[in-house]
């Protein structure tokens, strides 16, 4: 095997990545906002703030950002972020459409990551730029066209990984409601494996399904569950990338719980 | 900015008792796969539902609300915490305090329930007999062990009671839901509208001063309400459990099990007369004591609690906060300790975020002296043994949390039900109608309003009573009306209510639009000022006035009638199209209602 971290295992150890962290075979990415990364990220870190993904995530646009980082097809990556994990699983997911194989979440957040006393520093790292090929992976990624397809096919399940009230208030007819921190639990940005397999099984959800996740605008949240379903072997796992926001603004059919006033049980 | 050093937190107290029961949650989630597979049938599948402490929602099957029991309201830090992480991961991010010390999550997907009862287990609580027709939630005032007026403090026999009772298979499958009251005194508790209400009392019975209670029997709100009866004089403490097994059995053996409208005890005491239910009680509880092959006790856990007041976390800035005067005035009360308080935390009809949950948490560990708080009766949290010197910061804390808002134990609380927000039978969305009435009462400073204070305003969304209507001062039922051929929502008002020791049920006195409701309020409130004594409060006033004894120009709840009558008229559809939609909703008003499990 050609790397020190183990590709069975999907998410990343905060001590393992610890141990790792002066061995420069790794690609450690921050995706926090350039100014939180100037006062400290994980030892070795470089930045990719998650906006700059977002302006243009075209193909070739994620292939510059990939060999500015010095990511090449076979540099094992690492990502994380200071919220739960969505913003990272996001760069995961677009790192993956390019082809690239071995990139991970941090299983911490980087405030975790402080907390636990690990290192950290300002110092920037420096980047040689690297070669990388743009190799589509279309098998995870979802558009409009294909979703409206798809989603009465009995194998496909659409999960909208947004909060309990927005799906109700709208969603995708057909979607199933996960909400992003159902994915969580304490103190760690995602469930065990077991307890992700006890959740699908209680809703209904086949392993061999062919699950569309989505979520507000961006497949950030839905990145993260995205990313939670990969992680434990599921083997069809598609993200619709522009999500909700896309789907209204198409005008596509949306369902709604009717008759009730749900939003006025909330204390926000 | 400098870090503050704190001192480390004492680790969390934890609680004596752990209510759940692991396997229950895998039984669950197994139950609800059959269910879903046809292999169990609705009716079925409803009533282990609701044991188990699970609510159907409003025009959907898909959804459950989970019932948290609080026995005796008391919860734990990490109690909290535990549901915050419950309200994001499977519910709406908010949870809501209900009238009977429970805690409820709503529109959680009845396949995740199993995983809520998981997690509960983690924390020893459990939602098993929240619903259904078995014991309740066991409530205790959240007063006692620190109210002035109190005998001796009741939690210890609630607690025991409520150990007794749950899962016990002599109330699994009672002819309807049972509920049982503990208080410390008249004015904190509500005995007289449960099933069995119980006031603590010490009797000298030869020289020996004894505990024991008043025992108060078959009252209870509803579509048709009762105030409970006194059972004897004096029940010493070693009668309680008898007392409460003779009860339910009776009911059990002669409630009635076919019609669902009447099958509370209530109904029962009254189609047999209050005397000869009593004497058939007493005779039971004989037949209780005489036939018992082994001793049953209660295990009464006497023991004290640790009162510590943790390190002080009063920072330097001594500055006191703004609006802390008021604050105090109407939400802190001085308990028998002295330089401690009793501080309540007024919610929006009960409503809670998740983040508010962990502040709430983290402000008992730092200012609480027994390291818990209890749920309160009114939709409210109650975070006791405060020290004198603590409760300006402490209001700091809840300022920068969003939980300062003034008036918790004024009448500026009003209570609301679910209404439409989530419950079948709804006709009406009562719950916003609560936060919107409160809203505005606070607007209007009527918190700081001494002869307001002790007057209640509570709503239920159609004649079930769970919002309790019929015990406020001013309280509400919703239901429809219609003008020309448009719908609106259209409120029965009633008045002078009272759960005190002259518990008395709210008069009906008229229709009220719910646009209206607010302007009929203060208009009545503008009645009492321009009629009151001088020492008079709202409560007293509307009690003579409902009563027939109020001497000034309004002398009836006729005279209430007229002077409101102009205010209900309603508008043309043109002229206010908002007059026709409930709040809440931007269309025109009709109602619509699912199938209700109010029994089960
Ligand atoms: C015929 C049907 C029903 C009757 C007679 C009934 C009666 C009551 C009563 C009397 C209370 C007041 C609590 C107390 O005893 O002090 C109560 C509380 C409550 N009930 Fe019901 N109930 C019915 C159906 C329902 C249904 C279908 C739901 C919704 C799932 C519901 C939700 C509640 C809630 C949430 C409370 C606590 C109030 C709060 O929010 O603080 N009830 N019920
Ligand atoms: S009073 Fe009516 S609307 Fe309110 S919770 Fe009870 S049954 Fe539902």
């Amino acid at each position: 095997m050609c790397c020190m971290i183990d590709s069975d295992i999907p998410i990343i150890n905060s001590k393992i990545l610890r141990e790792k962290l002066q061995e420069n075979s790794i690609r450690i990415v921050d995706v926090r906002r350039d100014q939180e990364y100037q006062q400290g990220h994980i030892t070795n870190a470089v930045n990719l703030p998650l906006a700059k993904l977002l302006a243009d995530d075209s193909p070739e646009a994620i292939q510059k950002i990939a060999q500015d980082l010095g990511i090449s097809d076979e540099t094992p990556a690492v990502i994380y972020d200071d919220t739960f994990g969505a913003l990272s699983s996001r760069v995961v997911w677009a790192l993956q459409y390019i082809g690239h194989k071995d990139v991970k979440l941090l299983d911490v957040t980087f405030s975790q990551w402080k907390e636990l006393g690990y290192e950290i520093s300002t110092e920037v790292p420096e980047i040689e730029t690297a070669t990388h090929s743009v190799k589509i992976n279309s098998e995870i990624m979802a558009t409009a066209e294909y979703l409206e397809k798809v989603k009465e096919n009995e194998n496909v399940v659409i999960i909208d990984n947004r909060e309990r009230l927005n799906y109700l208030e709208q969603h995708i007819p057909g979607a199933i409601n996960i909400p992003y921190r159902t994915l969580a639990t304490d103190g760690k940005i995602l469930r065990t494996k077991e307890g992700m397999k006890t959740l699908l099984k209680n809703r209904g959800i086949s392993e061999d399904a062919e699950i569309i996740t989505y979520c507000g605008s961006v497949g950030t949240l839905s990145g993260l569950a995205y990313y939670a379903l990969k992680s434990i072997g599921i083997p069809n796992v598609k993200l619709y990338v522009h999500s909700f926001k896309e789907w209204k603004s198409l005008e596509k059919p949306i369902d709604k719980q009717e008759n009730a006033n749900y939003w006025d049980l909330s204390a926000e | 900015m400098a870090q503050q050093l704190r001192p480390s937190k004492p680790a969390d107290k934890q609680p004596k008792i752990d209510w759940s029961r692991r396997q229950e949650a895998e039984n669950f989630a197994e139950t609800v796969k059959l269910f879903r597979q046809g292999k169990i049938d609705h009716d079925m599948f409803r009533r282990y539902r609701l044991q188990h402490g699970a609510y159907g929602t409003r025009m959907t099957d898909d959804y459950a609300m989970v019932r948290i029991k609080v026995p005796a309201g008391q919860i734990y830090p990490y109690q909290l915490e535990k549901i915050a992480q419950l309200s994001e991961m499977y519910s709406i991010g908010s949870a809501h305090f209900s009238t009977r010390e429970n805690i409820q999550l709503h529109w959680v997907i009845l396949e995740d329930v199993s995983e809520i009862m998981q997690s509960l287990a983690d924390v020893g609580m459990t939602s098993r007999e929240a619903c259904g027709n078995t014991v309740r939630n066991v409530m205790c005032s959240p007063m006692s062990g620190v109210c002035k007026d109190e005998i001796f403090d009741a939690t210890p026999y609630a607690l025991a009671i409520a150990k007794f009772m749950l899962r016990n298979p002599i109330c699994q499958g009672l002819p309807r839901k049972f509920k049982f009251n503990f208080t410390c005194c008249e004015k904190h508790g509500m005995i007289r509208i449960v099933d069995v209400g119980l006031l603590p009392q010490i009797q000298e019975i030869d020289g020996e001063k004894r505990k024991g209670f008043k025992i108060f029997l078959g009252g209870g709100l509803g579509n048709r309400s009762f105030v409970g009866h006194q059972l004897e004089d004096f029940t010493p403490v070693e009668d309680l459990l008898y007392t409460s097994m003779a009860v339910i059995r009776i009911f059990d053996r002669m409630g009635d099990r076919k019609n669902l409208s009447r099958n509370r005890m209530r109904y029962l005491v009254d189609q047999l007369g209050w005397e000869k239910f009593q004497n058939l009680v007493l005779k039971e509880r004989a037949i209780v004591k005489a036939t018992q092959s082994v001793i049953v006790k209660l295990n009464i856990d006497d023991s004290v609690n640790e009162i510590q007041r943790p390190i002080s976390v009063t920072d330097e800035s001594t500055s006191i906060p703004d609006g802390y005067a008021r604050w105090q005035k109407t939400n802190v009360e001085k308990q028998s300790q002295s330089g401690f308080n009793s501080v309540f935390i007024g919610l929006e009809a009960g409503d809670i975020t998740a983040n508010q949950l962990r502040s709430v948490a983290d402000i008992i560990r730092d200012y609480s002296a027994e390291g818990f708080a209890r749920n309160g009766f009114s939709q409210n949290i109650v975070i006791r043994y405060v020290h004198d010197d603590d409760l300006t910061s402490l209001y700091s804390k809840l300022l920068e949390t969003g939980l300062a808002k003034s008036g918790s134990l004024t009448m500026a609380s009003a209570v609301g039900c679910s209404g439409t927000t989530s419950c079948n039978l709804a006709l009406t969305n009562s719950h916003r109608l609560a936060k919107e009435v409160q809203r505005k009462f606070l607007e209007l400073n009527f918190d700081e309003d001494d002869d307001l204070r002790d007057s209640t305003v509570k709503i239920s969304g159609c004649p079930n009573s769970c919002g309790q209507h019929q015990i406020a001062t001013i309280g509400f039922y919703g239901g429809g009306g219609r003008h020309e051929t448009n719908m609106f929502p259209n409120y029965t008002m009633s008045l002078g209510g009272k759960f005190d020791e002259d518990a008395t049920l709210g008069h009906h006195t008229a229709r009220v639009p719910v646009k209206r409701i607010i302007p009929v309020i203060l208009k009545i409130i503008e009645l009492f000022k321009e009629n009151k004594q001088p020492d008079d409060t709202l409560a007293k006033w509307i009690d003579r006035v409902v009563k027939g004894n109020e001497s000034s120009k309004i002398t009836s709840v006729e005279d209430i009638k007229k002077a409101i009558a102009p205010i209900i008229v309603p508008p043309k559809i043109e002229d206010e199209p908002d007059f026709y939609m409930d709040y809440g909703s931007d269309t025109n008003y009709h109602t619509v209602t699912g199938k209700g499990e109010c029994a089960a």
